[in-house]
């Protein structure tokens, strides 16, 4: 049996029932890393040893009758920007290089508490800021599906080691579509949920009205199986809301008769290949013919979301990253004869060409003279686009869409950062909103996936994934 | 649309340092994607209030109670520098 | 020449809550370096803060003890700046609403009550702290990094040094009364800005603001005022102006030094702290605050004055420290003259107090032992002069004063015939006293109440003493 195959619902129906145990499943999603890593690159740290000894105690809690979690006998892989103790995280920076946090992330420590095995840390665009992983300090990741090309980005290698079957699941952190794209260029199903629903505690900020971290899945249960492991509220985390979680699997299966899906029409505006749009419109079909009600929505203000979303983020970043100065941890310049030398060499000595563009275009927009014609109006931008949202939900329960503008690019393809932040066109306006979206394969073309990206309201994960599982159950499932 | 010395200015706030070559090309990309945000000015405002967060939550107050704080050894463990407990920083003129 | 001198003030205050103002690291003062830290004071990635509703309260009470405002609906900004001490590399303060607004603090000048403004009060962390050595190395801790403070601007309402100390002392007061903090300047815990200039009305001209730092006492305070306010004054009559500068205040030369002056107000680049939700404050959580406020030092002192009819220097001296106010209050309902209970007080029990450097509370004995004392002397059965020495003893041993007199048999001889007796002796003895006396040298008066003093080992009534040494130095 090729264990790495299964998905990790019967990873852990396997595992519970006998038939295979822990450290067999670890191992051979360890030999598969060994195999696909010289390629595909989508791992900074392994934690191998780790792995397998929380392998084994994990057999030997079944083997006494214990219970165990959720997670139980899944390998998870973590993306580099979330905490975890005594295990480098290195944001994918020479700044963070050796850095080896005191401390896990809530989502860690929530993944460790129902027994998911967390087999490494996993490539990304430098601080979380890129859409192809290009901007790696390690190199970048490449899409299993076609090395040549991008897996996407931010969390490309989370997206790329799930798709490569190095992993079952995996962490991810979304900010302006850093979940969605990735998953859209890999094949995957990536899930972003409500701002709040995850704690932040412990996950490296690049913008913290925006972030979410989320997970990635083969399919739709696998995602939505980690999920239901790591939401709820966190007391450290004073964003976080304090609501009772839904329980996803248990209604995944519902079915969508009578719900109203809206395609919002500036959607269908934006510039996309043809043969991505067609795509697009036969799931919509689908979804009709599985008893969805269509209905037109409108987000009149869409066009502003993308350069709404990088001035907002870029302030908040820009402040965020202001905390490496090579004093307390993290890189520091060797030669310096005053403060401000020791700060200047050790961030433009550590930092890549995005992070610094993103720092200035944030300083810019907050620095006096600036803050009000940017930073405050910018703000405004946000309460328009919020409320565009919450209109459109007054009338859909869900809103579909194109997840990327493209096929996965060429490595090296983009060079141009505007160019290269239209790849976000379809997934920005939803960080504004607060609210939550997944993306799922939907087709193929030419070999390569189209993203599907579902909408949900605040909250309403189970809407979306509902969705999403009626759509792949008829697609055939997982390819 | 940005002058050098503007782009000087902001990367003395962010405390980043440019050669003369790199300040070249930057404050060219730097000019396009202000360019490129500033379409935001077009959109009228008037009236609309700033979203300063984006949840309805409102701020839990925690109670004051002692939790206990990391080890010496866990603080100073990054450190690329250390002194009898304390971060140092070498040689640096006030 | 109509010189008018403006000062404001710029406090920070820390707050005496348990813990810091974003996380449960203690607070405690004076601990080794970086054993009070974690990942959120730290700075370290990923680290969020949650608000500490003590801070809030102890904000607010300080907000309502001096007449502000409460904002219902306030937030936390950011703002941003390099410094080796600030470990996120912005302070997470509050810019656009604070917390507390428009009060005042009322002093007592010559021309009467006069009310000092004060602009704002918010909330923030405080930073953690470096020290040099000698190699010119930096060595920082981080224990003081989140630290809660209050700052506290005034209005430049202040015209001289006396006034911005009057302020000060009544500031620090009041702060410790309602105990959010224990106001210690040596220790930091309260830290004090100067920006002053000077106004020409007459020539209708005025001078830049002079921010001046590095004080370290209310004296250093009064000190730079002054040293400034001479400055300024100095080069408008030279037809010269300052510049708007920062200079930091040397206490060993006793002069101002220019700081590295900046060619522009620093840039903060202020926006919202988005890890803080926005925070609401309830109306009926403020009303319970100000329901349990105590009363506070400027109104005990003006009912002092009224209702025991004490001077206002004794008034004042008696409600500066919380504690001695309830000591000398308690002691009062025991006796009868509060006057008299004012002069004990503000005498021999404060001068010990501060002689070694001890609060009230580490006192021995009881305001009923002390009124206790004053019985003994009122009834006469001891000499005021005794009760000192009594008292000496309550301090030393906590022992009631009349288990000390009788142990020590110190009860006053008011006894005629037993005191004629001892005078006589005395007179005898001192034949040369006696003829000085009688030849006029009154100093021998008190030379010979002094022996018999003596010889009753300081027991003999006084009063009783003189009367008897003066009769009978008559008869002779």
């Amino acid at each position: 049996m090729d264990i790495t195959s299964l998905s990790a619902v019967e990873m852990r129906d396997k595992l519970l029932s006998g038939e295979i145990s822990c450290r067999e499943i670890v191992k051979a999603h360890i030999d598969n890393i060994e195999k696909m890593e010289p390629e595909i690159n989508a791992f900074i740290t392994l934690t191998k040893e780790e792995a397998l000894e929380r392998a084994d105690r994990i057999d030997e809690k079944i083997r006494n009758k214990e219970e165990v979690g959720l997670l139980a006998g899944i390998p998870v892989a973590v993306k580099d920007n979330i905490s975890t103790k005594g295990v480098r995280t290195t944001c994918a920076s020479k700044m963070l290089e050796n850095y080896i946090p005191p401390y896990d992330a809530t989502v860690v420590e929530r993944i460790i508490e129902e027994d998911g095995i967390i087999i490494g840390k996993t490539n990304m665009d430098e601080f979380a800021m890129g859409s192809s992983t290009e901007t790696s300090y390690f190199g970048p990741t490449r899409n299993p599906i076609d090395t040549t090309r991008v897996p996407g980005g931010s969390s490309g290698g989370s997206a790329a080691a799930v798709r490569a079957k190095e992993a079952a699941i995996a962490l991810g952190t979304d900010t302006g579509g850093s979940i969605r794209e990735p998953a859209s260029f890999c094949g995957v199903v990536g899930i972003k949920p409500t701002y709040g629903l995850v704690s932040r505690y412990g996950v490296v900020p690049m913008a913290n009205s925006l972030d979410q971290v989320g997970s990635f899945g083969r399919n739709v249960s696998d995602a939505a199986l980690l999920l239901q492991a790591i939401a709820g509220h966190d007391p450290k985390d004073s964003t976080s809301m304090d609501l009772d979680v839904v329980d996803y699997l248990a209604h995944i299966e519902d079915g969508i008769k009578g719900m109203k899906i809206g395609v919002p029409k500036e959607y269908m505006e934006i510039e996309i290949d043809k043969s991505l749009k067609d795509k697009i419109l036969d799931a919509i079909n689908i979804l009709k013919d599985l008893g969805a009600e269509l209905v037109e929505v409108s987000l009149p203000n869409l066009k502003y979301a993308l350069p709404d979303y990088y001035i907002i983020s870029t302030s908040e970043l820009s402040s965020n990253l202001s905390r490496f100065d090579g004093i307390r941890y993290g890189y520091r310049t060797e030669n310096y004869s005053s403060l401000d030398e020791l700060y200047k060499k050790s961030r433009s000595e550590a930092f890549g060409e995005e992070v610094k563009r993103r720092i200035m275009l944030g300083t810019y927009s907050l620095s006096k003279g600036h803050a009000d014609e940017y930073y405050k109006k910018a703000l405004k931008i946000r309460t328009l686009i919020k409320n565009d949202f919450d209109k459109a939900f007054e009338k859909a329960d869900v809103l579909v869409g194109p997840t990327t503008p493209t096929l996965p690019f060429k490595i090296g393809e983009i060079t141009d950062p505007v160019t290269m932040y239209k790849s976000d066109s379809f997934t920005v306006a939803i960080n504004l909103a607060g609210v939550c979206a997944l993306s799922m394969p939907c087709g193929y073309v030419d070999g390569f996936p189209v993203g599907l990206q579902m909408i949900g309201d605040r909250f309403k994960e189970i809407n979306i994934l509902k969705a999403a599982y009626a759509l792949e159950k008829n697609l055939g499932g997982v390819r | 649309m940005v002058s050098k010395e503007d782009v000087y200015h902001i990367a003395d706030l962010a405390k980043l340092d440019f050669s003369h070559e790199e300040l070249e090309k930057f404050t060219d990309e730097f000019s396009k994607i202000l360019e490129y945000v500033g379409q935001l000015k077009e959109l009228d405002t008037e009236g609309v209030e700033p979203t300063y967060n984006i949840s309805s939550k409102v701020q839990p107050l925690r109670e004051d109670v002692v939790m206990p704080s990391l080890p010496k050894e866990e603080v100073l463990k990054n450190a690329p520098e250390e002194q009898y407990g304390y971060f140092k920083l070498p040689r640096i003129m006030d | 020449m109509a010189y008018k001198t403006l000062v404001g003030l710029e406090i920070h205050v820390e707050l005496s809550t348990k813990t810091k103002i974003f996380c449960g690291c203690s607070n405690e003062f004076g601990k080794d370096a970086n054993t009070q830290c974690c990942p959120v004071c730290l700075g370290l990635p990923g680290a969020l803060p949650v608000l500490n509703k003590a801070v809030v309260e102890y904000a607010i009470k300080a907000g309502l003890a001096f007449n502000c405002d409460i904002a219902t609906d306030t937030r936390m900004d950011r703002k941003n700046y390099f410094y080796p001490d600030l470990v996120k590399g912005f302070q997470i303060s509050q810019n656009d609403i604070p917390l507390c607004s428009n009060g005042y603090i009322e002093i007592d000048t010559e021309n009467g009550p006069k009310k000092i403004r004060i602009r704002r009060i918010h909330i923030e962390e405080d930073t953690g702290k470096s020290i040099h050595t000698e190699s010119g190395d930096s060595l920082l801790d981080y224990n003081r990094s989140g630290v809660p403070l209050i700052e506290i601007v005034t209005e430049p309402d202040m015209n001289s040094k006396e006034e911005a100390q009057k302020f000060l002392e009544s500031l620090k007061s009041t702060l410790q009364y309602i105990e959010v903090s224990d106001c210690k300047m040596e220790e930091g815990s309260l830290r004090c800005d100067i920006n002053l200039n000077i106004v020409d009305d007459e020539r209708n001209t005025k001078t830049r603001i002079t921010e001046i730092k590095n004080l370290n006492s209310f004296s250093a305070v009064g000190k730079a005022i002054e040293y400034e306010e001479k400055r300024h004054i100095e080069l408008l009559e030279e037809g010269k102006n300052t510049v708007r500068e920062t200079r930091r205040w040397n206490e060993l030369e006793n002069k101002t030094v220019v700081m590295r002056s900046k060619e522009e107000a620093a840039d903060y680049r202020y926006g919202t702290e988005p890890d803080i939700a926005p925070i609401k404050i309830d109306e009926k959580w403020i009303e319970e605050i100000r329901q349990n406020m105590p009363e506070l030092p400027r109104n005990k002192k003006m009912r002092f004055i009224k209702e025991y009819n004490l001077p206002e220097y004794d008034a004042e001296v008696l409600t500066q420290s919380k504690d001695l106010s309830f000591f000398f209050e308690e002691t009062v309902g025991l006796s009868e003259d509060p006057k008299q209970v004012s002069n004990w007080v503000m005498g021999d029990v404060l001068r010990r107090l501060n002689d070694e450097g001890i609060e009230v509370k580490d006192l021995k004995f009881t305001p009923k032992d002390l009124a206790d004392l004053l019985k003994l002397i009122n009834e006469g059965k001891i000499s005021n002069n005794i009760g000192k020495k009594v008292l000496r003893e309550m301090f030393e041993t906590g022992k009631k004063p009349d288990d000390i007199v009788k142990e020590q048999g110190l009860v006053q001889i008011s006894d005629e015939s037993q005191l004629k007796e001892v005078v006589a002796k005395i007179l005898e003895e001192n034949e040369q006293s006696v003829i000085d006396y009688k030849n006029g040298k009154t100093r021998a008066l008190g030379f010979l109440i002094g022996q018999v003093m003596k010889a009753t080992k300081g027991k003999a009534n006084p009063q009783l003493v003189n009367k008897l040494v003066t009769e009978m130095l008559e008869e002779k």
